[in-house]
């Protein structure tokens, strides 16, 4: 079957800013559907609002636009682009809905555009619960009892005819939000009175409760001559009632015979017909009643999803690539396997490895909020590995995690292990090994879990392994016994420790016993046919398979699980390493264990190592490849923290030196060079005890930052304004510290933060932007808007930070990216950090500005200069505005003080772009989900420092036409003024309150800025309360007046669009 | 429990793993299947007489074995490869442990080997004899016993797996799963006659699924006898072994064309082929495993396969004004299927009763009933 002639431009939607449930697997299947309809000669249209993404990069699409995902702004593209098609299949939930939107409010119909990959109908009826029931029972598969309900008395009656406990799954959310399990009537009330306020058409599935049984999923492909294959199936390690991307999960299925096996494949496929599905990837998911043997079909996603990612990376088979082909009416028989490069794709891939995925959570980040895993996902990112055995796959996988702590470090309580496993807790694995270390039998476990029985005998095979091996030494150990712990999965570190040596001892006696990584290629076929694909996996058997060449060779260390504070931004930066040391005719290596990202594509580097990022596999992958540069200044704080140690070993880091990045990273030796270079920073110091600390802070004078050295995304910081703040940070942030210090800043208070990304060539330095944060100093930088070019920041002090960012480069010898970070206080400019590494914002300013910073950067590591790109110094221009907003997870984590503080919580960001400052913070609140209002009420409450702003901001809202609610003194301060507006009492105060107003949405707009030390009682409640209602909440003045404009700008205009061709289109820019 | 094992190739080529399974030396062709599920079918799947099986997928065992899922009375393959074997059995349906099931009756098991780097010796090589020991003896000793065992061409193996006396066979596929998929297919009331080089059962309970009555007959069964039985269609099985000296069944079977619906699977198409003039030839390592993409040249729609075969039928050995080839496979375009132009026949190189692997081509079946409905 040709593929179509009558379509020659396609529109993909993207999916938009990173959140829990929809990660980077959605920029990997956007880029990869890019390139494949681009390959296939179709003209592309993407649309995302998330600059970080390696999808939104110019290369990658005829026209690539970063604009809100909403029906108003999606038609403007439509009608300006013209596309004939949309594939709605490849940007997650959000991309299928905004493309079902499309298809609802006519626009499709209107501008003929075709909807490829799923159709209409065919979503609507997976998506659709009452709908997918009725189509599974008709085909003879059956599902768990369920009754969709729309109301709360509804549900009670449901439940108590099937019994409690009933799982809560409200329609329409993304990766399960607002889902639960009921165990009594009181908590469904209140589980079920939340579902139906979150979703979008106010229903919830109320289901009989499956908790316990087998887990698994299918990830199946169609295509228009209705050819069906399955990529690859996926066994839960957890059972049933732990949201899936919240298991562990294992590829293939482990503990299925043939025939049950080929039923879920019948049932899949015929899952997939009955849907409609017409063509591409699909995800269908099971249980088992590990009993019986009773199967049921739980869900369909009729799109590619994060499993698909995974197994995608789990089997060589590149699913989102295949389905773009196969929408545009490409048959699988027609399509060749780029591994084999021999066999077509329509066969099913073979494994001859076990794959292992597991979550990675941040509970820590979220004080408040119960660490227990459920229905509702909770993770932030996941780690995929590849090893020859469940056991060595799992052990590699959970230190791919990068947890900060060493395995077998931890203490564990007897008394919990009941309550831990029972109860799915992100630390229940290691509670397992301990629970088995102490004696309980696999059986008790197994009950107690509702694990398979072989997992946990797998579990227990390694716990033993490791007691066996605590009895000997590295001295009495045989070679026999060291190869099996090595190929069970344990690790030098972990070997090390069990008899108090040095790692480095370890691998030197293994290496010199002959027990080394080999490495394995992924080659889709269990090695029936020859691979022509390097990508590769490490595993401690016989024989090789790397065939290293003798070119010149880089190798990129990536930055490992998404987290908050590093993801998407940091593999964008290796992606274009990757691609730039391809550019410069070298040849690049990758080294991830993220499976969701664009880097551990093996398309993007010419060799992919899936790893963990640990210094004994970095090792273990030099040892083989001999790299002429090793590049580690991308990958956010995982590889910077190998640098030195692998120096020490003698791999050549190009680049910035590592020795300068330390500095950096050291108080005193940093604050000794700011002294000589004479550039200010605020008054600050270390401590390594409770006294030391108190009295440090003492003599800085409170306010007081305190945080730990060497850390990323402000993990554990926190703004004191007491001893007692300090004391208790003392008390509980040591486990964070790892024998580094605790270091303690003065806080500037109403200090304007300013991030600066610069290139240096070790001569000159280009500045790529000076971006003024529109939250005060204090919040996280990560949490913090931001604009470019600079709003409100006189000359004089963007030629001081100018400055002071050349002569800081300059003197840590930068070779490639450094980022600082000012606070801008009462005209002063102060240093608060330099990182000489690839920072959050890189891709942000890439965008911004349209030149690739990362590519650039590679370029000097490997020896050109910034003359060479046609740059000498000065800072780079924007034609337009270009605001950066964050987006945080707090609907996932009930009872979190959503206020913004040091610690960042966003996972991810968006961009707005427009004319004016206005135009683009509005467009990117959009983009994050928060719709500004055009009128109604807007609530003021600012406090008394800034009552004189909060007056002036007043007279805009009223000159808007807004009416206004205010506290009794901003109020007061109003009516002063001359301002009409109404009173309304603090929650303290009495009834009817600002609670009152917000839960009843009588206001469209909040604006409470933070007064002092604590946050009240009241201000707290708000803010939740804000969020619960989706009333965007504005909680400092900048980012109110920014607002203001935002709506001003929205009132007088259209909504205009304008793609990053267009926008740095050589010559004028053209209109928007 | 555990003891060393070694596995020596005629090449030389010798793995030196753990022991399980039975105390015993085997020898045989070894090949390599990679399919992800199904061992026991594998196990016991008469075609693998005379092979030591690797399994590509590095755990076996894992949900031991059960009474429904044998694909004949015991396990055929003369030994077993595979990275790692489960002491712990985790299956609802279990009921004996792989371990046990294998070592009962003497089959060898050698584990903890670097099966991919086997797998990418056989693939380079081709498949190579073999002796599998979990006795202790000397690699060189092995590497000598495996040069001195007969080679796969020409071994007419067939012969000896096939039943010695006819017997009838009437059940349908087992209902041991609790769910299932209704399946809408018309039953009728047919007499089958299977030829028996090494027949799986699933085949049998597969034509017991079309309504029909199966005798299975020894392989050297004279037309004569078939065609007094009055049998609506003639069965031709799997089975093991070089087709090439099958001569004696297949000038046999050559009668019985034109005279009764023929259907033939694996080895069967090749003694069909040869039948009707064609000839075989050895392929390098052969088709193992559930993965294999076939296109029906009929319909233009791939089917995934379950495949068992080391030997295969030369297009160009076949008239084309007699035979239409149906099915090729789209790895290596090698023949998977072909009718007779004007007699009721058809055959398919691959193994539409699966088990283990996928359903695709339970049509064939369906195809073979319509067949026999056609000629009465």
């Amino acid at each position: 079957m040709p593929k179509r002639a009558d379509i020659e431009k396609i529109m993909i939607v993207g999916s938009g800013p990173i959140v829990i449930g929809q990660a980077c697997e959605f920029d990997y299947s956007g880029t990869q559907a890019c390139k494949a309809l681009r390959d296939e000669g179709y003209q592309t249209v993407l649309v995302n609002s998330n600059p970080a993404t390696i999808m939104t990069d110019p290369e990658l699409a005829e026209k690539t636009y970063i604009e809100p995902l909403t029906t108003e702004y999606l038609r403007s593209i439509i009608a300006r682009e013209r596309p004939q098609a949309l594939l709605s299949t490849v940007g997650g939930q959000t991309g299928l809905n905004a493309s079902v939107a499309l298809a609802e409010a006519g626009v499709l119909d209107e501008f003929g555009v075709e909807l490829i990959g799923a159709n209409l109908e065919a979503i609507r009826k997976a998506e659709d619960r009452q709908a997918f029931k009725a189509a599974m029972t008709e085909i003879g598969l059956e599902v768990p009892r369920s009754r969709l309900v729309s109301d709360v008395e509804d549900g009670l009656d449901f439940a108590s005819e099937v019994g409690y406990p009933v799982v809560l799954r409200p329609s329409f959310t993304l990766g399960g939000t607002g889902g639960g399990l009921a165990y009594n009537s009181e908590e469904m009330h209140s589980l079920l009175r939340r579902g139906l306020e979150l979703s979008p058409v106010h229903e919830v599935l109320v289901e009989e409760s499956v908790l316990g049984w087998k887990e698994y999923e299918m990830e199946v492909m169609r295509d228009l001559a209705d050819n069906a294959i399955i990529i690859c199936s996926i066994e839960n390690f957890d059972a049933m009632g732990v949201h899936t991307g919240d298991s562990i999960t294992v590829a293939p299925a482990q503990t299925l015979t043939d025939r049950e096996y080929q039923l879920m494949r019948d049932a899949s496929l015929a899952c997939l017909r009955k849907i409609g599905v017409d063509t591409g990837g699909s995800n269908v998911q099971f249980c088992i009643d590990p009993e019986t043997g009773r199967m049921l079909i739980i869900e369909m996603n009729p799109r590619v999803s994060r499993s698909s990612a995974l197994a995608s990376k789990a089997t060589g088979f590149p699913i989102a690539k295949i389905a773009a082909k196969l929408a545009v009416g490409l048959r699988l028989d027609e399509i060749p396997n780029d591994i084999t490069q021999k066999t077509p794709a329509s066969f099913e891939p073979s494994i001859d490895y076990v794959v292992v995925k597991v979550p990675k959570w941040q509970f820590e980040k979220f004080p408040g909020t119960e660490p227990v895993l459920g229905v509702q996902m909770k993770s932030i990112g996941e780690v995929m590995a590849i090893g020859s055995t469940f056991k060595h796959s799992l052990w590699k996988a959970i230190r791919s995690l990068e947890t900060g702590r060493k395995s077998g470090s931890d203490v564990y309580s007897a008394d919990l292990v009941p309550k831990r496993l029972i109860t799915p807790h992100p630390d229940r694995l290691n509670y397992i090994r301990f629970a088995l270390a102490e004696g309980y039998s696999v059986e008790d476990i197994c009950e107690m879990t509702g694990i398979d029985p072989w997992f946990v005998s797998q579990l227990k095979s390694v716990v033993d392994l490791q007691q066996d091996l605590a009895q000997t030494s590295l001295d009495e150990v045989s070679p026999a016994q060291l190869t099996m712990a090595k190929r069970s999965g344990l690790s030098d570190n972990r070997l090390a420790r069990l008899w108090d040596e040095t790692e480095t001892a370890v691998r030197n006696r293994r290496k010199e016993w002959g027990i080394r990584a080999v490495f394995k290629r992924v080659d889709t076929c269990a090695a029936e046919f020859e691979s022509f694909t390097p990508y590769l996996y490490s595993v401690y058997e016989e024989e090789s398979e790397a065939e290293p060449t003798d070119r010149r060779k880089i190798m990129i260390l990536g930055s490992g699980p998404n987290r908050i504070g590093q993801g998407i931004e940091f593999d964008y930066c290796c992606c274009h390493a990757s691609f730039a040391l391809q550019e410069l005719g070298y040849e690049s290596i990758m080294v991830n264990c993220n499976p969701e990202t664009v880097s551990t594509d093996y398309d993007t580097s010419d060799r992919l190592y899936f790893e963990p990022l640990t210094l004994e596999n970095v090792l273990n992958i030099c040892d083989e490849e001999k790299p002429d540069g090793l590049i580690v200044q991308f990958g956010g704080q995982t590889p910077l923290t190998l640098a030195l140690p692998l120096k020490a070993h003698g791999i050549p880091i190009i680049g910035t030196d590592p020795e300068s990045i330390d500095l950096a990273e050291d108080r005193d030796r940093f604050g000794r060079l700011l002294v000589e270079l004479d550039i200010p920073q605020p008054a600050g110091s270390t401590a390594t005890t409770q006294e030391g600390a108190l009295e440090a802070a003492k003599q800085i004078g409170y306010p007081v930052l305190v945080r730990p050295s060497y850390v990323l995304g402000g993990r554990a910081m926190v703004i004191a304004y007491d001893g007692a703040t300090v004391e208790s940070y003392m008390r509980d942030a040591v486990v964070y510290s790892q024998d580094r210090p605790i270091l303690i800043d003065r806080f500037l208070e109403n200090a304007l933060e300013v991030d600066v990304d610069a290139l240096c060539d070790g001569d000159e330095v280009v500045i790529g932007g000076i971006m003024e944060h529109i939250e005060e100093a204090g919040v996280h930088s990560g949490d913090s808007s931001c604009v470019l070019p600079a709003q409100t920041i006189p000359d004089n002090t963007l030629e001081t930070i100018a400055d002071y960012t050349v002569r800081l480069a300059k003197a840590l010898n930068v070779i490639g990216l450094v980022n600082v970070q000012y606070a801008v206080h009462e005209g002063r400019v102060y240093v608060i950090e330099v990182n000489p590494r690839a920072s959050r914002t890189v891709p942000y300013v890439s965008k911004a500005t349209g030149v690739p910073l990362a590519k650039i950067a590679v370029g000097l590591m490997t020896g050109r200069k910034l003359a060479d790109y046609g740059l000498s110094q000065g800072v780079l221009p924007t034609t337009k505005v270009c605001v950066k907003s964050p987006v945080f997870p707090f609907n996932k984590f009930s009872g979190v003080d959503p206020l913004l503080g040091p610690e960042m919580r966003s996972t991810g960001e968006v961009m707005g772009i427009g004319a004016s400052f206005g135009e683009a913070f509005a467009k990117a609140q959009l983009s994050a989900g928060h719709m500004l209002p055009d009128g109604g009420s807007v609530f003021l409450s600012v406090n008394s420092r800034q009552k004189a702003e909060g007056v002036e901001m007043g007279r805009k809202f009223a000159d808007l036409g807004f009416q206004i609610y205010a506290t009794r003194g901003t109020a007061k301060a109003l009516r002063n003024a001359g301002l009409r507006c109404r009173t309304v009492m603090k929650v303290a105060e009495g009834r009817p309150n600002v609670l009152d107003l917000i839960t009843d949405r009588r206001v469209d707009l909040i604006v409470n800025t933070p007064s002092g030390a604590h946050a009240f009682e009241d201000e707290k409640r708000i803010r939740s309360a804000a969020i619960q209602q989706a009333i965007p909440s504005m909680t400092t003045l900048n980012a109110a007046k920014a607002a203001v404009n935002g709506i001003a700008a929205r009132k007088h205009g259209q909504p205009g669009v304008l793609s990053l061709q267009d926008l740095h289109a050589k010559g004028e820019p053209l209109p928007a | 429990m555990s003891f060393p094992a070694t596995l020596a190739l005629e090449d030389g080529r010798c793995f030196q793993g753990r022991g399980a399974g039975a105390r015993a030396e085997a020898s045989g062709e070894v090949v390599f299947n990679t399919g992800l599920t199904g061992y026991q079918e594998i196990f016991t799947d008469p075609s693998y007489s005379g092979q030591i099986v690797v399994l590509t997928y590095p755990h076996i065992g894992n949900y031991g074995t059960n009474p429904d899922d044998s694909e004949s009375e015991r396990p055929y393959i003369e030994g077993l490869v595979a990275r790692e074997f489960s002491a712990v059995t985790s299956n609802w349906r279990s009921s004996q442990s792989a371990h046990e099931f294998l070592a009962s009756r003497g089959i060898p098991i050698i584990t903890e080997i670097d099966t991919r780097a086997l797998v990418r010796h056989i693939r380079k090589h081709g498949a190579l004899r073999g002796v599998l020991s979990t006795q202790e003896t000397a690699s060189e000793e092995l590497v000598a016993k495996a040069r001195s065992i007969p080679s796969m061409a020409g071994q007419d193996l067939a012969s000896g797996v096939s039943t010695a006396d006819r017997y009838s066979w009437t059940a349908g596929p087992p209902h041991c799963l609790p769910s299932s998929l209704p399946k809408a297919t018309a039953r009728g009331d047919y007499h089958v006659v299977a030829y028996d080089f090494g027949i799986k059962r699933n085949i049998l309970r597969q034509l017991a699924d079309i309504g029909a009555r199966v005798t299975v007959v020894p392989c050297g069964t004279l037309s004569e006898d078939v065609l007094s039985m009055s049998p609506d269609g003639v069965f031709v099985s799997n089975g093991p072994g070089d087709p090439e000296p099958l001569h004696g069944p297949a000038a046999e079977i050559r009668k019985l064309v034109g005279r009764v619906p023929i259907f033939g699977i694996c080895l069967g198409l090749q003694v069909l082929g040869q039948a009707l003039g064609g000839k075989t030839y050895k392929l390098k390592f052969g088709h193992h495993g559930c993965n294999h993409p076939v296109l029906n040249l009929i319909t233009n729609k791939v089917e995934i396969t379950s495949q068992n075969h080391g030997f295969a039928l030369d297009p160009d050995s076949l008239a084309p004004d007699a035979i239409e080839l149906t099915h090729i496979n789209l790895n290596d375009r090698t023949v998977e299927g072909f009718r007779s132009r004007k007699d009721p026949l058809f055959c398919v190189q691959y193994h539409p009763e699966a088990a283990p692997g996928p359903h695709d081509s339970q049509y064939l079946f369906e195809d073979f009933r319509q067949l026999m409905d056609a000629a009465h």
